[in-house]
């Protein structure tokens, strides 16, 4: 119990020690700095590699154990009791593999920061607090936690690329500082919803247990009790999973007709697909990329844009399934308008960083697509293996994209080190001048092309096949974009490795790739060959958690969803049929939830106002439910 | 009663019960009177009298810090229980003794501050400590009333310090204009306050909040709350809003507040803007609860009641004010107060006050909404570090504001919600003090160095004072609300009552808001860190000593923002020990 405590927390606090560590560190001392700093990364990543192997300790094992599909290696300690926030973490199928890539790709990235010059030691410790905000996001298990972590990444994100950052730097800075911060606020006000909703007494002792409430005997007390006014809110978020799959506390009419979890699922996901990015929000990552110093776009890209997928497969379908149900259809949608949408962009860019940043916009559309694939439905029979294809071809593309899109940052850098622009027009003739950087390159660019036998190409195919049993048009579309990406990634190779000579300023600078340099190529290249050839190696760490989620969301679907959608409908064909008479909602609502959730602004008269939305909710969520109807149709 | 017997239970009432909790404030006036003292038989100023009021203020918080006086805040509540005190014109409760806490120990802090930034000079101390401790037992009075007169009293007692104080850099045109300013504007919004607690006493025939809120009780219940008289109860409470809204620098009224902060020292802004704003706060908790919730069943031991007196006056008061006040009230508002009354009634029948708690939490969500939006917008374009503190903390009183209007909207369902609402309100205010005390201590400190109040000329200055540099930063970034500082935890309570209250609205106003207010902290933080140092500027050098309280003033914004348990506990406790 206390080994999981230690363990985890050293994971996610020996950054930050680290960093204070640094700051008794005279400035001038640059290469211990960098030294020390990397030792850190190196310990943590150790760690986690530790926890990684398969190994049989025995009791205290704190190895992650493949094939347990629930939490492991979960503690949950009092922190702010008054306030019901536990410090309370763990790791499953899903978050694991992005603590691993986090770590990995921090060394690297580290490593990669040699051409930082100035200011060092600032760096080094706003380095190393990103990272404990990085993994300390995928491990937490109390919402609060969770929000916290979140958010401590963005100021130092903020000052590295403030400081650090190209020509352009404050402006891309405050401009991903904003986006991400009201991405935030709008999950805070999710998060304040639910856990105004949340009863942790309507839990039974075995929920509560696969939650891993700490304090489950007083909730039983509770329980026992059945005092009015007095719910048990709750940060945890295992047990607001259970709570959104096994009751209906979130189920409560709020604003225009429609449910507390269908506001809480359209917060939570604007604030993580802003972090994804998905299209219509996505303006912030090319000017962040663009600006950031190589490190910085190597995290950025590998890490940061995975929270938001991260997000949206741990908190919002899983908490809210009722309304990622009825919007499936709008998340396929804007992942495929993010994959169409990046792609064309890419290939109108002349700056080789705003072209891979763009591919990075295109490539997350894939998870965003794969995620919300909800194939498990009436018509397939509640099969709900091919959404898990999806979700799991979503999780192997984050992955996958860790490695490629950072190691493309990393190659688009080592020539920015040299010649000092990115101008894609004014390159060419690097595979002579360059020949070993440009044959590590070429790989790199090709996985993010997702070609077969590289990791990209296993997540866009499984996300690709599982979408044609939700929707043939998307299917269609998403199938087609791998044209697309193939043709700016070939022409980017060509403009800048092929040709006869190099023609573009500080020809004289193009000095063979360094063994550092190199150091840091090799293990991208070796895992984007690993992941493509052999990718159980991932998936066999993800695969049991991710197809238990899924399987629960399915039996969801089947055993509420569905009569709930045909009670829906019958209710709508008995009012058509009535045209006149209008009795108390099918769906069931808590009563004392109307008064208290339902109020709409600041003094207005809700409790007359709340019996007249009702009818009105019935009307929309039939609505809701033509997109369904639509593709049924298609199907 | 007999007249013998009148006299007895007074003696008994303010010796037995109502000094010794007012302790903190009899040691704060002997103090003021020492240091005049002094003043007079020193022909040179030889003694600082700074050490006179740095022990006198530390006594004063001996008495009043349940944290010294006690072991916390639960033993010294049982100690002394929550009592109307000096026959029902104040009140001791948590709330009180919390606020009253916050303040003294904001003045020992703020002493120890001014004694190191070396404004006031040793000349100028005696008038000006005098000042200080007066506008805080004024502000003492304040956080405790239960009766609209001693309110108003109250808040004279803190303002006219502040307005001498705003003037104190005597020869600076701008200091000058600052203390005009802010006296002309005082005087006029006292006058207002007055003549609409003139008519609220007309028209209810009591001061004391308490009875104020029976009488509008029982009018509502038997309807004879129409006409004139309601609307005179209405102008009231809006005339009555006026004062409280510029001790709060709440929009429409905080006009004042930009100009008087750039014009007086960066020590006097932290005076005003932490003290004064957490009394105002206060204020507001104590007006819109009292007006809007019946007083419990007649106690065991009922002191003298002074207001039934008035009650008895009621008629001949009212024959004055409804002649003054026969205008139709404003429809809107009107309109509000009845939905929420439908609303309230279905729920509870005998909630007659459900009207004007709806009317008092509209009229608070609205002006919270419009100061909070406009204090982020103005201060987007300030270059003086002063008035772009001045719009912030016109922004932080917004916020501040918010969780008033949402336990009122939550005090008829569920009375322990509505005081976790104030607690965050309590939560916010001792945040506050830190946050706003670190930056106007650096602004001071760095002012006496390169004698410059301008945001630019702070450029590069991580390079100079780096530790410094790190602390403001941590501190801005805890105004915008950012984890894992004491703003955000201040402002995740006050956004957990919205939410809890359902007040959806006013939360994304909130929400938004905070996204506004990244901007031009962020600018600061920019100006600092990132932008070259000009070559120009006087070389930047701060003392150790004085180095060390920035530091040791931002070790609570980190603290805080990591352990708030304790705080938080706190904080519940002083809130659940109000009546409701």
């Amino acid at each position: 119990m206390s080994y999981e405590v230690a363990i985890l927390s050293l994971i996610v606090f020996l950054p930050s020690l680290g960093a204070l560590g640094l700051l008794l560190v005279p400035r001038d001392k640059v290469e211990a700095i960098r030294l020390i700093t990397l030792a850190v990364t190196l310990a943590v990543f150790a760690l986690t590699v530790y926890v990684a192997i398969p190994a049989d300790d025995g009791e205290a094992s704190i190895r992650f154990e493949m094939g347990q599909a629930a939490m492991q290696n979960v503690f949950n300690i009092p922190w702010i009791p008054s306030f019901n926030i536990y410090y309370f973490m763990g790791m499953d199928g899903i978050s694991f593999p992005l603590v691993i890539l986090t770590t990995f790709l921090s060394v690297l990235s580290f490593w990669a920061s040699w051409s930082v010059k100035t200011q060092v030691k600032g760096f080094c410790i706003l380095f190393l607090l990103l990272e404990t905000g990085m993994l300390g996001v995928f491990l937490a298990l109390d919402f609060f936690l969770f929000y916290i972590f979140w958010e401590v990444m963005l100021l130092p994100m903020y000052f590295l690329i403030g400081v650090w950052g190209g020509p352009r730097r404050e402006y891309a800075a405050i401009k991903f500082f904003l986006y991400t911060l009201l991405g935030s606020v709008f999950m805070l006000i999710a998060i304040l919803m639910l856990y105004f909703a949340s009863d942790l007494r309507q839990l039974d002792e075995p929920q509560l247990a696969a939650a891993h409430v700490a304090n489950v005997d007083e909730v039983l007390t509770a329980k026992q009790a059945a005092a009015e006014g007095a719910e048990m809110h709750t940060f945890n978020l295992l047990a607001l999973m259970q709570m959104g799959q096994h009751t209906d506390l979130f189920d409560a009419p709020l604003l225009f007709g429609y449910s507390l979890q269908w506001w809480a699922f359209l917060l939570l996901f604007i604030g993580f697909v802003i972090k994804v990015p998905v299209v219509p929000l996505h303006t912030w990552l090319p000017d962040a990329h663009v600006e950031a110093p190589t490190p910085i776009s190597m995290i950025l890209a590998g890490v940061l844009l995975k929270m938001g997928g991260y997000g949206i497969i741990r908190i919002c379908y899983p908490i809210c399934p009722d309304a990622g149900f009825d919007l499936a259809y709008l998340v396929c949608g804007i992942g495929v308008l993010s994959m169409v949408y990046g792609a064309f962009a890419a290939m109108a860019q002349t700056d080789f960083k705003r072209l891979v940043a763009y591919s990075s916009v295109s490539h997350m559309g894939y998870v965003v697509l794969g995620l919300g694939v909800w194939s498990a439905w009436a018509p397939t029979n509640f099969d709900w293996r091919y959404w898990s294809m999806g979700v799991n071809g979503a999780m192997f593309q984050m992955i996958g994209h860790g490695v490629s899109s950072a190691g493309m940052f990393f190659m688009v850098g080592v020539i920015y080190d040299r010649v000092h622009h990115r101008n894609l027009n004014e390159f060419g003739g690097l595979f002579r001048r360059m020949p070993l950087y440009a044959g590590l390159a070429v790989p790199i660019f090709f996985a993010g092309l997702g070609l077969p036998g590289l990791c990209g190409f296993i997540g866009e195919v499984f996300v690709t096949l599982s979408v044609w049993n939700y929707s043939h048009v998307l299917a269609v579309i998403a199938a087609s974009v791998v044209i697309l990406t193939a043709g700016y990634i070939l022409w980017a190779i060509q403009r800048v490795y092929l040709g006869p000579e190099y023609k573009g300023p500080h020809g004289d600078a193009l000095t063979p790739i360094t063994l550092r340099e190199q150091a840091i190529a090799w293990p991208l290249i070796v895992f984007a060959i690993l992941f493509g050839v052999y990718p159980r190696c991932v998936f066999d760490y993800m695969t049991p958690t991710i197809n238990a989620q899924v399987q629960e969301l399915a039996e969801w679907t089947r055993d509420v969803k569905t009569p709930r959608l045909a009670a829906e409908k019958a209710a709508e064909e008995a009012a058509a049929a009535k045209s006149a008479d209008q009795d108390r909602p099918s769906r069931p609502v808590a009563e004392k939830q109307d008064g208290t959730v339902g109020q709409l602004s600041l003094v207005a008269p809700t409790d007359t106002g709340a019996p007249a939305a009702t009818p009105a909710a019935r009307a929309v969520s039939a609505e809701r439910a033509a997109p369904l109807a639509l593709a049924r149709a298609v199907d | 009663m007999t007249f013998p017997e009148l006299v007895n239970s007074f003696f008994a009432n303010t010796l037995d019960l109502s000094i010794p909790v007012f302790m903190p404030e009899i040691v704060l006036s002997g103090t003021i009177v020492l240091m005049l003292l002094v003043r007079i038989f020193q022909r040179e100023p030889r003694f600082d009298v700074a050490w006179l009021a740095l022990i006198g203020s530390a006594v004063a918080l001996y008495y009043a810090c349940p944290l010294f006086g006690a072991p916390d805040l639960k033993q010294f509540m049982q100690d002394h229980p929550t009592a109307e005190t000096f026959t029902g014109l104040l009140i001791h409760d948590g709330i009180s003794a919390h606020f009253r806490t916050l303040l003294l120990v904001f003045l020992v802090l703020f002493i120890i501050f001014t004694k190191l930034s070396g404004i006031p000079d040793r000349i100028d101390a005696p008038d000006f400590f005098t000042l200080v401790l007066g506008g805080v037992v004024g502000m003492c009075l304040m956080v405790a009333s239960n009766h609209l007169f001693m309110m108003f009293l109250g808040i004279e007692m803190a303002s006219l310090p502040s307005y001498v104080l705003s003037g104190h850099l005597k020869g600076r045109r701008k200091s000058s204009e600052a203390a005009i300013k802010y006296a002309v504007f005082g005087a006029g919004t006292a006058g207002v306050m007055l003549y609409g607690i003139s008519l609220i006493a007309g028209a209810t025939g009591s001061l004391h909040l308490p009875t104020i809120a029976t009488q509008l009780s029982t009018m509502l219940g038997d309807g004879t709350l129409v006409g004139g008289r309601l609307a005179a109860v209405i102008l009231g409470g809006l005339m009555l809003s006026v004062g409280i809204a510029f001790k709060l620098s709440a929009v429409p009224f905080h006009f004042w507040c930009p100009d008087v902060f750039e014009g007086a020292s960066a020590e006097v802004n932290a005076y005003l803007s932490i003290a004064s704003k957490a009394a105002a706060a206060a204020i507001l908790v104590r007006v819109a609860f009292g007006f809007s919730h019946l007083p419990p069943p007649v106690p065991e031991t009922e002191p003298v009641a002074a207001h039934a007196v008035e009650v008895a006056d009621a008629p001949k008061l009212l024959l004055v004010s409804t002649a003054a006040a026969k205008k139709a009230p404003d429809s809107n508002l009107m309109l509000v107060a009845d939905g929420d009354a439908n609303g309230a009634e279905a729920a509870k029948p005998a909630d007659t006050l459900a009207p004007v708690r709806g009317f008092i939490a509209g009229l608070i969500g609205v002006i919270a909404a419009l100061t909070c939006t406009f204090g982020n917008l103005a201060a987007y374009g300030q270059t003086n570090i002063k008035r772009l503190m001045a719009y912030s903390a016109i922004g932080h009183a917004g916020y501040m504001m918010m969780p008033v209007s949402a336990g009122l909207v939550m005090l008829a369902d569920s009375p322990t919600d509505a005081k976790t609402a104030v607690a965050s309100v309590a939560f916010y205010a001792i945040v506050y003090l830190f946050m706003n005390l670190m930056a106007f201590s650096l602004i001071a400190f760095i002012r006496n160095s390169i004698r410059s109040e301008e945001i630019a000329d702070y450029a590069g200055l991580i390079r100079s004072c780096p530790i410094l540099v790190v602390c403001f930063t941590m501190t801005l970034i805890s105004l915008i609300g950012l984890p894992f500082f004491a703003g955000f935890v201040a402002k995740f309570a006050v956004f957990a009552s919205l939410a809890q209250a359902g007040l959806y609205g006013l939360l994304v106003v909130a929400g938004l808001n905070t996204a506004v207010s990244l901007f031009y902290y962020i600018r600061v933080v920019k100006v600092m860190c990132i932008d070259p140092e000009p070559e120009s500027r006087l070389p930047v050098y701060v003392p150790f000593l004085p180095s060390m309280y920035v530091v040791a003033v931002t070790v609570p914004v980190v603290v805080l923002g990591l352990w708030w348990n304790e705080l938080n506990e706190w904080v519940q406790m002083a809130a659940n020990t109000l009546v409701f």
